[in-house]
Order: C-alpha cells, then sequence, then structure tokens
C-alpha cells in the first residue's frame, strides 16, 4: 500500500536524509528527526500547532507530503536562536506569560516570527489577522498580543535576529 | 545560599515569592517546542493502537469480522471484548459507576463507543486495518434527551452498578429499568409554603447545549509491559486515581502500576479519572509490547463531553423584591457512561438556587443516561450550565418588577455569616465584594448609552459561586538537597494552570529560600505520593496545604539537624549543616505533608454544617451592540470579576481569569455538539468552532477582588473555573438590555436573537 523514497532536506541548517513514504506528512518526518515541537492536533490544517518553515514560508506541516519537502530549507521552533537559544519572540513569550499548556506555542512563535518580519510594528488587528489560523484552547491571546508588542520592540531596540 | 527562616516569619521571607508574578518554572522549555508531553513519547518496539468505534447509538452485536483486519500485513493484533476478558473477566470501570467496558460487551451505547482495537508497528496500517473491520448491530431504541431519559423505554444500562465510593450511589445498586444515575434532593425551610404566600411567582426552564473541551493535545497513553508491572505514561489530570482503577481491574497491588504524566497539552476536566489508559493498559499485556493510543481530533469528539443541561427554576418574590422561596429541577444529560456526572449532578446541584439568601428552597437534580458520547466535568462542574439559568433568571424577574438588576441582586445577595441553600454558614465568600467591584467598573449607576438606529447598545451582569468538591486528600513531599536546592513531589498535573511554578511558590516560602532553587517533579506514583486528582480549583488549596506542611516538616527537621551539629540554625548556610553531619556534600531531608479538610456529610433533605472547605466566586458584565437589521451582536467590553483568595502568581491569575472567560465564550457564542441519531455531524475543528485571537472582545477587564481565605495556605485558594461562571448569562442580558430579546437557550447567536427581533415584532419566522 506504500510506497517509501530516500529524500534530502535542510533541518534547521544542517542537512539531513530520511526514508518516508509517500503517504507520510511532515509533522511524522520530524518526529523521526527526533522534533516533537509541530505536533499534529486538528489534522486539517486550522489549529496551527504544526506551524514550520519551509523554504522561508509558514505551512501546516500536517498538509505538507513528506516527499514535497526533498530538497526544502525547513526550520523549526527547535531551531536555536539568539544569544542564549532564545530570540526577541521567545523572549517576549516568556515575559509576558503568552502560553499556558504551551502545546500551540511553537505554532505561535514561529507565525509571529513570521509577522514581525512582514511587518516590524504591526497594529493589534494586524496580529489579531495574522495569528487568525493558531488557535490556543487556553485562550491565551491578549497576552500573545502583547508578546508580539514586546517582541517588535525588543527587536527593534537590539537589531533584528 | 539561603539561610532556613524560623517558624513565625516565614511568611515575610526575604525570598517571598507569593504574591509574585514569576515566570512559569516550564518557561523556557514551552517556548522552544522542548517542553514534555506524552504526545512526544516513542518506546522501543512499541504498537500504534487504533480503534473500531461504533456506528451505532444504541445496537446488540451479533458479530465482529476482524478477518479481513487480520490478514493485512503488519497488523501484529486485533482484539474485541472477548480477549479482553481473558485478562480482565470484568472489565468495566468508571469513577462513579463501574459501567463502562474497555471495548464493547454484547452492545453498543452511543456512537464511537470502542468495539475492537487493531495494534501494529505502523500507524497507517493500524488505520486502515481498523477501518476493514465489520460489525453487525441489532439496532436497539435509543434516547437522548435529558427529559425524555426520565421516562424512556429505552434504557441504557440494564441494570446500574454503583462504583461503591461515594455512599449516596449505593441505594442505586442493582436497579433496573431506569436512566436515572442519581437523584439528589435538597429541601430546606417549607418552599411550598411560601409559594403559596408569595406576592410574584416566577418560573422559566433554560437549556444548555452539548459542548467539549478540545485540549488541542488529544488523549493519549502509551502503557509498557515491564516484568511483572506496568508502566504508564498518559495524559492525566489523575495519575493517583488511574493507578488504583487499572490496578483493580487486574487484581494487582497498586505498587505494581506506575503511572507518569509529564506537562498536558490542556485537560479542562476532559482528562480527568480514567479514559483510554485501562484499553491501553489491557492491549499492551495481551501484546507483551508497549502499546500507544493517542486519538484523532476527531475521536475526542466522542470521548468525553460537557452536559447538555435543562434547568426550570421558580421563584417566589415579594413585592419590593425579595426572593423568598425558589425551586429548582435539574436534569443533567450524562450519555452513556456516568463517568463523573453523578458528582455534577450533587456538587453543583446544591448551588442551583445561586448566591441569594433564600430561606425556602427545593432543590432536584437528575443524572440521566443517554445515547450520546459521555458527559463529565469540564471547567465549571456544572456550574456554568447553572449560572446561565439562575442569573437569566434573576434579570428576567427584575425586569418584570421594573427593578434595577443590580439592586435587586444586592436586596438578596447571599452574605458571610448567612446560611446557603446546604445550611452551611458563608465564609470568606466574597460574593458581595465582587458584585460591588463589577458594579464599580461597569459604571452600573450612571447613565448608559442605549444606542440608536439599528445599531442598539444594551449590558448585563450576571455572578456565580461554586463549592470545592469535598472532601479530598493530597499528599506531598518536599526534599531538601545538602546544596540547599529543594524538590517537590506532587501529584498535582500541571495543564497550562501553572501549578508547578505555585507549588513552588508555596515550597519556597514555607522554606524561606529563592524560588529558583525548587524544582517541581512531576506526577509519577513510583515517587510522587497520592493527590485525589487536578479537579475544580482544588490543587491551590490542597496540594497547596499539602506542600506547605511538607515544607515546614522539613524545615523542621533540618533545624533540628542544625542545632544536633551545633550550628545556629538561623544563621547557617544549608550546605554547612549537611556537610558538618555526613562529612561531605551528602544526606537528604525530608518532609511529609498530608491534608484532608474537615467535611460534614449532607442529610437526606441536602443539609450540613461544611459543605467545602471554600467558596469560588465569578462575575462578568458584558455590554454589547446589537444589530436590528441582522440579529449580528458584537461584544464589546467584558469586565470579569473573581475571588481567588490572596493571588500566588497574580499575573497568572488574571490569564487563567481570561483563559476561563474566553472559553465560556466559546460555549455561549459557537460551540454546539450537532447530532443525528446520536452521530455528532460536526466533529472536526472545520465544523466545530472554538473561540480563536479574534473573537477576543475589544476591550476585556480581569481582576482577583482584595481577598483572603483565612483557611487557605498563604491566604489562597482555587482560580481556574471562576471565570467562566458569569459570561453566558451576562451576554444574555445584554442582548436583552439592547433589544429587548431574551434568549433561553444556549449557544447565543445572530439567528436566534433576529428570529426574537421578528417575534417580537408580531413577524415571527418560520421554523
Amino acid at each position: 500500500m506504500t510506497t517509501h523514497r530516500t529524500i534530502e532536506f535542510t533541518l534547521n541548517g544542517r542537512p539531513v536524509s530520511a526514508q518516508v513514504g509517500n503517504h507520510h506528512n511532515l509533522v511524522e518526518v520530524l518526529q523521526d528527526q527526533g522534533l516533537f515541537g509541530a505536533r499534529e492536533s486538528c489534522a486539517q490544517g486550522l489549529c496551527g500547532c504544526c506551524t514550520v518553515i519551509v523554504d522561508g514560508k509558514a505551512v501546516s506541516g500536517c498538509l505538507t507530503l513528506a516527499p514535497l519537502i526533498d530538497g526544502a530549507d525547513v526550520r523549526t521552533v527547535e531551531e536555536p536562536r539568539g544569544e542564549h537559544g532564545l530570540d526577541a519572540v521567545q523572549q517576549a513569550f516568556i515575559e509576558t506569560g503568552a502560553f499556558q499548556c504551551g502545546f500551540c506555542t511553537p505554532g505561535f512563535v514561529l507565525m509571529t516570527r513570521q509577522l514581525l518580519d512582514a511587518h516590524p510594528n504591526p497594529s493589534d488587528d494586524e496580529i489579531r489577522h495574522y495569528l487568525s489560523g493558531n488557535l490556543c484552547r487556553c485562550a491565551t491571546y491578549p497576552e500573545v498580543i502583547k508578546a508580539v508588542h514586546l517582541a517588535a520592540n525588543k527587536r527593534k531596540t537590539a537589531g533584528k535576529d | 545560599m539561603a539561610n532556613i527562616q524560623g517558624k513565625t516569619n516565614a511568611g515575610q521571607a526575604s525570598f517571598s515569592s507569593i504574591g509574585r508574578s514569576i515566570p512559569r518554572v516550564e518557561a523556557r522549555a514551552k517556548v522552544t517546542g522542548r517542553a514534555e508531553y506524552v504526545h512526544n513519547l516513542r518506546l522501543p518496539g512499541m504498537l500504534y493502537g487504533k480503534v473500531h468505534r461504533s456506528t451505532l447509538a444504541h445496537g446488540r452485536i451479533r458479530s465482529i469480522d476482524t478477518s479481513a483486519a487480520r490478514a493485512m500485513p503488519g497488523v501484529y493484533a486485533v482484539y474485541t471484548a472477548a480477549d479482553i476478558m481473558k485478562l480482565v473477566p470484568d472489565p468495566h470501570y468508571g469513577p462513579a459507576f463501574h459501567d463502562q467496558p474497555v471495548l464493547a460487551i454484547d452492545k453498543v451505547r452511543h456512537v464511537g463507543e470502542p468495539v475492537a482495537l487493531v495494534l501494529a508497528a505502523d500507524i497507517h496500517v493500524a488505520e486502515a486495518a481498523a477501518q476493514s473491520i465489520i460489525v453487525d448491530y441489532e439496532e436497539l431504541p435509543a434516547v437522548f434527551d435529558e427529559i425524555e431519559a426520565m421516562t424512556s423505554k429505552a434504557v441504557v444500562h440494564e441494570v446500574l452498578k454503583p462504583a461503591g465510593t461515594f455512599p449516596d450511589l449505593k441505594h442505586l445498586k442493582d436497579k433496573r429499568d431506569t436512566n436515572i444515575a442519581l437523584d439528589f434532593r435538597l429541601r430546606r425551610g417549607d418552599a411550598q409554603k411560601a409559594f403559596a404566600e408569595a406576592d410574584h411567582v416566577f418560573e422559566h426552564t433554560f437549556r444548555t447545549q452539548q459542548v467539549l473541551h478540545v485540549p488541542l493535545e488529544p488523549f493519549v497513553t502509551v502503557a509498557d509491559p515491564q516484568p511483572n508491572r506496568l508502566d504508564i505514561h498518559t495524559a492525566s489530570q489523575s495519575p493517583s486515581f488511574v493507578r488504583i482503577e487499572i490496578a483493580r481491574l487486574l487484581g494487582w497491588p497498586e505498587s505494581r502500576v506506575r503511572v507518569r504524566v509529564p506537562y498536558l497539552g490542556g485537560g479542562f476536566g476532559a482528562k480527568l479519572y480514567i479514559k483510554i489508559e485501562a484499553l491501553t493498559a489491557i492491549a499492551a499485556l495481551l501484546a507483551g509490547r508497549p502499546v500507544k493510543i493517542a486519538l484523532t481530533m476527531e475521536e475526542q469528539f466522542y470521548q468525553i463531553t460537557k452536559h447538555a443541561a435543562t434547568l426550570r427554576i421558580k421563584s417566589a418574590v415579594t413585592r419590593d423584591g425579595k426572593i423568598t422561596a425558589r425551586e429548582c429541577e435539574v436534569w443533567w444529560n450524562g450519555g452513556a457512561y456516568a463517568d463523573i456526572g453523578p458528582r455534577v449532578t450533587q456538587k453543583s446541584g446544591f448551588t442551583a438556587p445561586g448566591p441569594y439568601d433564600i430561606d425556602h428552597v427545593a432543590i432536584d437534580s437528575y443524572a440521566l443516561y443517554t445515547n450520546l458520547p459521555a458527559a463529565g466535568a469540564l471547567r465549571g462542574f456544572g456550574i456554568p450550565q447553572l449560572v446561565w439559568g439562575y442569573e437569566s433568571h434573576t434579570d428576567m424577574i427584575a425586569r418584570a418588577l421594573n427593578i434595577d438588576p443590580l439592586a435587586f441582586r444586592r436586596k438578596n445577595i447571599l452574605k458571610n455569616g448567612r446560611p446557603q441553600a446546604t445550611g452551611t454558614i458563608m465564609q470568606d465568600a466574597g460574593i458581595e465584594k465582587v458584585l460591588e467591584r463589577l458594579a464599580e467598573r461597569m459604571q452600573w449607576e450612571k447613565p448608559f448609552d442605549h444606542g440608536q438606529g439599528s445599531i442598539r447598545r444594551g449590558r448585563g451582569m450576571a455572578i456565580g459561586f461554586k463549592a470545592s468538591i469535598s472532601p479530598t486528600t493530597s499528599v506531598a513531599i518536599v526534599n531538601i538537597s545538602a546544596d540547599g536546592s529543594v524538590m517537590v513531589y506532587c501529584g498535582t498535573v500541571d495543564m497550562g494552570q501553572g501549578s508547578d511554578t505555585a507549588m513552588a511558590q508555596f515550597a519556597a516560602e514555607a522554606l524561606g529560600v529563592p524560588v529558583e532553587t525548587v524544582t517541581v517533579v512531576h506526577p509519577d506514583t513510583d515517587v510522587t505520593p497520592y493527590d485525589m486528582a487536578t479537579l475544580g480549583s482544588r490543587s491551590t488549596y490542597h496540594m497547596g496545604h499539602a506542600v506547605k506542611l511538607a515544607a515546614e516538616d522539613a524545615r523542621d527537621k533540618l533545624m533540628q539537624l542544625a542545632q544536633e551539629v551545633g550550628l545556629s540554625a538561623e544563621t547557617a548556610p544549608i550546605p554547612d549543616i549537611f556537610r558538618k553531619k555526613y562529612g561531605m556534600q551528602a544526606g537528604n531531608v525530608v518532609g511529609v505533608g498530608s491534608y484532608i479538610p474537615t467535611y460534614a456529610s449532607p442529610d437526606a433533605q441536602g443539609q450540613t454544617t461544611n459543605a467545602t472547605p471554600f467558596w469560588m466566586i465569578g462575575a462578568t458584565g458584558a455590554e454589547v451592540e446589537v444589530d436590528t437589521e441582522t440579529g449580528e451582536f458584537k461584544i464589546t467590553r467584558l469586565v470579569n470579576l473573581v475571588d481567588v483568595g490572596r493571588p500566588v502568581n497574580p499575573a497568572i491569575v488574571e490569564t487563567q481569569i481570561s483563559g476561563a472567560t474566553l472559553m465560556q465564550l466559546g460555549f455561549t457564542l459557537y460551540e454546539r455538539m450537532d447530532f443525528d441519531a446520536g452521530q455528532c455531524t460536526n466533529a472536526s475543528l472545520a465544523d466545530y468552532k472554538i473561540p480563536g485571537i479574534r473573537d477576543v472582545p475589544a476591550v476585556m477587564e480581569n481582576e482577583a477582588v482584595d481577598m483572603v481565605q483565612q483557611s487557605g495556605p498563604f491566604g489562597a485558594k482555587g482560580v481556574g473555573e471562576s471565570g467562566t461562571f458569569g459570561v453566558s448569562p451576562a451576554i444574555a442580558s445584554a442582548i436583552d438590555d439592547a433589544v429587548g430579546v431574551r434568549l433561553t437557550g444556549l449557544p447565543l447567536t445572530a439567528e436566534a436573537v433576529y428570529r426574537g427581533l421578528r417575534a417580537n415584532a408580531g413577524k415571527p419566522l418560520e421554523d
């Protein structure tokens, strides 16, 4: 029922290869690499828990078929960033307490980075629009909005990281 | 390194962290995606389990054909109830009733009920094989409505099987031909007489819909057989209960079952008691291999839900607005398995008259079996359903008598020192304070702009209260290492509410050490002692007490040790004490704390002098704008007030208040499980909308009023649910205030408002 093939891609800056089935999705590929920060939850690309950055764009890992990432540049929340392994966005999430159970947090962190790359100084409306594809059942949304503003300020004062 | 503080000044210790908004202890792990969830766990040789589920709401199983599944390459095993019973002859489990089979035996009682299990090393093979199973059913009449279930000829369970844990369920043992899984009754004063003498009598009926928790980490359990033992890694809110129940099913001593719980990706009451653990455990033992069962989002819709409920409420009121009597009848739609529904029926049932001072009260609260997915605890344990009814009722009375809703509440509010419906005298309950602060923040007594033209504005308020589940036990261990660092061993599950952080703060406070030196060990029944469960906002109070007692015990022992080796307990650094005693960095000081509050069981009339160790209070004020041409409305402001005692970590407390409020906003405006013949027709996030970031009201304010729970650890009490209480009725009253449409069923939709507007205009829409 399945066809397997070998794919090669860059994962958080390092070249890797993986044996994948045509029916496997990117979340499963990452799990095989020992990375669990992208999490399959709704399995419909609606909740944002499985967000992964592929060739600079945020995608739903649960809807991205493994063979399609052959040759791609894949970045996940586990990628070490910043001076102490935390970038401005992660620091801002910690300082504002912008998560509770933490299951959706990697998706919010990655989408916030994308938002700030595109809009370094976002309004509340822009934040709500950009993060509307990320669900948080603990509903830590007010804190997330604060975190995004704080991260924007941190980036401005520190220079983009 | 810190010194150990003296007993008397521990509360004012220089390292005091109580009342400080320190970041969560696991913050870094969560923002880097490295936090541990069972979701992440893969073990060598592990098999994946996929469940074949019932397609019928009620049916007798004629046969199960698993031949195609067994023949599929890669399938390791296929199990049905017959296989389960080889290991466990009576495989029924549950906290209140032993009514739920590990896999369906002879009949199915709801759509989605597990009938067979496939194990395979490849999860996709397991899934395909599970779908290839064919079950032949004889369809039976089904009952879905809680009121119909009272008298229905369709009976969900042939015979009632109370678990024996709760004394008020014992009289139901071996009862036949009934769907009533508990009939709770409370009588205070003489309601009948008061109604006969009343100036006014008001009666209304309110309904709430079936919804569900939707933790973004769906249910997941890994069972790993060890020589003579079983390890269970599970996303559970109640590791101690899982251990006890699995040990009971297997006929093993508790010590042979180990239950480990890392972080939870959300719980909200879903992951309580025992869910998929029994199936996973027995499958792993049958297979002799580690087994992982992880439900999909769709499967979650059939695991556990929140009770739909009907509340009939009737009040006797004097001409000047004093409530003299109240009668409440509540029917809880418990679905096919009791889970903890009977506790909801009783523990929430006794607060059904609301936070009002009423002399004559009659309550009847019924837990009912139906052929829907089971209902259990969901953030508020029945309270949001009741507050929805009694606060809507309160506003409807005030409007009918032309009394301001705030003035009407003030006149009837339940004050400390007065008896609640159970007869328990209210203590440390900030009901009045919460109401007054809400009124102040809403500027209730100032004129309010009701808008004009097609956009009308309105406002509403609602207040509710909740007792803590009682009596329940928590045990904790505090271990001071020779370098002065501290470990706290406790069974409280951090599912996002911040309990690890709170427990670290409690231990640090009691020991007088910096909170950074404290590590909280996650539940692992091999090392963490008994805890009843992480539920009902009980952990801050109960486990908080246990941790404080354990820390004080450890502190006393350390002071003794200092004395023994001739050092000053007041000034000697902790490592010096150990080094002097053991000659090197060695040894431990271990303190133990165990806590159970006092409690008095209710009598046959539901009366007791001590119903709860503490009360939780929550109120919400809402302002809305309604478009009279479409019925669409938006919430322009939500103000949430709670009494949580002394906030241990104000930032986390605020997040819990707003999180609870927004979750309840989903249950108020969007969420509803739709059913067709017992089949949920919107079992996915594509069709079942939960609140997103755009659904947060433009203005939302949260406040914990200035209160201290005298009996609480460092003045604290529970937080997690109070924000849910007032949301639904406050919004319904605001809509009524804006356009004169009173909705009595949830969710509140634009369509329902528009139908109301048309009906008011004498031009009702057809159904």
